[in-house]
């Protein structure tokens, strides 16, 4: 900060500084190379192939392609398709369905427990937090693997023990399975956004505490006037890569579709374009489907980043 | 980390006490009313704690059963426990492909994870701690690709492989996850205050290359931020699945999130399979719990100190 690298003073232009300043120059991109090289590969070659694919179309010579194939613009055929086919159209909808809910809750659930867990008068507070956080390590596919054994009737005690009772659940259902979706995500994530707004709580001053609690501030009015919104930009994190894993969610369904006849190869967007891409070998669809959901993603996140800043600037 | 936190805690409570009127000295003796609230929250703290719990129990439980029992007897209990068998048949099942699928597993999140830290905490730290023209420009880049769906990818990835020749190979997996985007925002906010320039400039003056100054000074400054980098990359990897499941073919490269579903789409076939895959579930997520623990403990004070300054 205090020496300027690219404008050093005259006097200091001894050869020694020279070479060093050349140095300096070439450091952060020799540093920054091999991050580079590979986001390059992985992040940007794929996105603008998936881009450029989704505006193509592959023509195959001959009757069975024997004569070679010509890749042709399509324009916005693809695109076209993929908006027309109406178990695409209803993932995204059932995902859109599947976040309204499962988000706020999963979210609501996550602050409570950090509140909990972060106020004086728990016991075990470190014991408690593990075991919320557990979870985050089981895989997404395990975790499905695990809760279908407890949602298929006959080896779940779950189940058993609710028909004891003279409830028969059907987790398995076409109207209930997602829920059973969103409850394995829920089970997965809230420990993991518990500990982001945990370490926000932490970083809230000891003084303001001490000033509501002088000021007479119960326990309810210390967390809607103070916690609450010192830690929304912890919430809008949480809530932001939710609806983008919300968009994403393949495993847990894909995994729930071998005991539950409910799920489709279309069930969520995700599976969709995987299907295209797999099952129908139309690689151009599937790519603009692709596209189509990281734009969802993005329009949804900016949109719910704009309402909470609008919400700020009012204030 | 821990006892700082538990001091803090201390902190504030004792701090108001010491401060609040007469009245409000319900700290010493709990008036009914506080010693019921604090029965409801320890109450909710146990009903969550046993929510999150369950399924590790049931499989814990599950796995000591032979597939006859898993069906016969109540999931929350012992019947016949048999779980050495079970490790045993699990270990020997074709082959021994679990304890290949296990070693896939330790490679890929090993390797991807070492890499991808170092090669996340070497960007980090230029952006950081180095002017030059474009900085930012590189920096906003690689800040959208954390928000960009990595599924959304992961089929034009498979082309690419495939197009370059790599597709089914370990490369196709390694290669993707040896950049975390994540793990360069983090370590460009934690090197900005960690690493101090004077620093950096009084080992120029020294005589060290740049390079050397980041491996020496930078690199061990940067270290707690980096550690949680690691072990996210290895969470992150570990639970992989889309990728090596658009990449791979050969069975031999599946990672165990992958060899566990095709375990678990062979139950219909092979009944044997229901104890196999409630015993490899287990088995797979031992290394990771473990990993849970340590990170949890970790992670808050390298995201603390990042998020505050």
């Amino acid at each position: 900060m205090t020496i300027k690298s690219d404008t050093p003073p005259v006097q200091e232009l001894s050869p020694r500084r020279i070479t060093h300043n050349k140095a300096e120059k070439r450091a952060p991109w020799l540093l920054l190379t091999p991050f580079l090289v590979i986001f390059l590969i992985t992040f940007i070659g794929p996105i603008v192939y998936a881009i450029v694919q989704s505006f193509t179309r592959v023509q195959r010579l001959g009757l069975f392609g024997e004569n070679g194939r010509t890749v042709q613009f399509a324009g916005l055929d693809n695109y076209v398709q993929a908006l027309g086919n109406s178990a695409f159209i209803a993932s995204i909808w059932r995902m859109l369905l599947f976040g309204v809910v499962q988000v706020p809750l999963m979210i609501a659930l996550a602050v409570v427990l950090a509140v909990i867990l972060e106020s004086a008068s728990v016991r075990w507070p470190g014991l408690f937090r593990t075991m919320f956080f557990l979870p985050y390590g089981v895989p997404g596919v395990i975790a499905s693997i695990l809760w279908s054994f407890l949602y298929v009737p006959g080896l779940s005690p779950i189940v058993d023990l609710l028909t004891a009772l003279g409830f028969a659940p059907d987790f398995l259902g076409e109207t209930t399975v997602l829920w059973s979706i969103a409850n394995i995500v829920t089970w997965s994530y809230t420990g993991y956004n518990m500990l982001i707004i945990i370490a926000q709580l932490k970083a809230i001053p000891t003084e303001i505490y001490e000033a509501s609690r002088i000021d007479g501030a119960g326990a309810f009015r210390t967390f809607f006037n103070i916690q609450l919104p010192l830690i929304r930009p912890a919430i809008t994190l949480t809530v932001v890569f939710s609806i983008i894993g919300t968009l994403q969610l393949f495993a847990e369904p894909q995994v729930l579709r071998k005991v539950s006849s409910s799920i489709d190869t279309q069930y969520t967007p995700n599976m969709a374009s995987y299907t295209s891409a797999f099952t129908n070998n139309d690689f151009n669809v599937a790519a603009a489907q692709a596209v189509l959901i990281a734009l969802t993603a993005a329009v949804l996140s900016f949109t719910f980043l704009r309402l909470t800043n609008g919400k700020e600037s009012d204030r | 980390m821990t006892t700082t936190d538990e001091q803090q805690t201390t902190l504030v409570t004792v701090a108001p006490t010491a401060a609040a009127p007469p009245r409000d000295s319900s700290k010493r003796q709990p008036t009914p009313a506080a010693r019921a609230k604090k029965i409801l929250i320890t109450a909710i703290l146990l009903v969550a704690a046993v929510y999150f719990l369950l399924p590790i129990y049931w499989v814990i439980i599950a796995s000591t059963k032979s597939t006859p029992d898993l069906f016969g007897s109540n999931g929350f209990l012992f019947a016949n426990p048999q779980l050495w068998t079970n490790i045993a048949d699990t270990l020997a099942y074709n082959n021994g492909i679990f304890v290949r699928w296990l070693g896939n597993s330790l490679l890929y999140s090993g390797v991807g994870a070492v890499g991808a830290t170092l090669f996340a905490a070497m960007g980090g730290y230029a952006v950081a701690k180095y002017k030059f023209k474009g900085k930012e420009l590189v920096f906003g880049t690689v800040l959208a690709g954390v928000l960009i769906p990595a599924t959304a990818t992961a089929i034009p990835l498979y082309l690419l492989f495939s197009w370059a020749g790599l597709g089914n190979t370990y490369w196709s997996v390694l290669v993707p996850t040896l950049v975390s985007p994540f793990g360069f925002y983090l370590s460009r906010i934690y090197a900005e205050t960690a690493v101090p320039d004077s620093l950096l400039e009084a080992a120029r003056l020294d005589g060290a290359g740049e390079i050397k100054i980041f491996f020496t000074i930078g690199l061990r400054l940067m270290t707690p931020a980096l550690v949680t980098v690691f072990l996210f990359q290895v969470v992150g990897v570990w639970n992989n699945y889309l990728l090596p499941l658009v990449m791979l073919a050969d069975e031999r490269l599946y990672p165990l999130t992958l060899g566990m579903t095709t375990w678990q789409a062979g139950q219909d076939r092979d009944a044997g399979l229901f104890a196999l895959t409630v015993t490899g579930s287990l088995l797979s997520i031992i290394p990771l719990m473990i990993a849970m623990v340590i990170m949890q403990r970790f992670w808050r004070g390298g995201l603390t100190e990042g998020a505050t300054k």
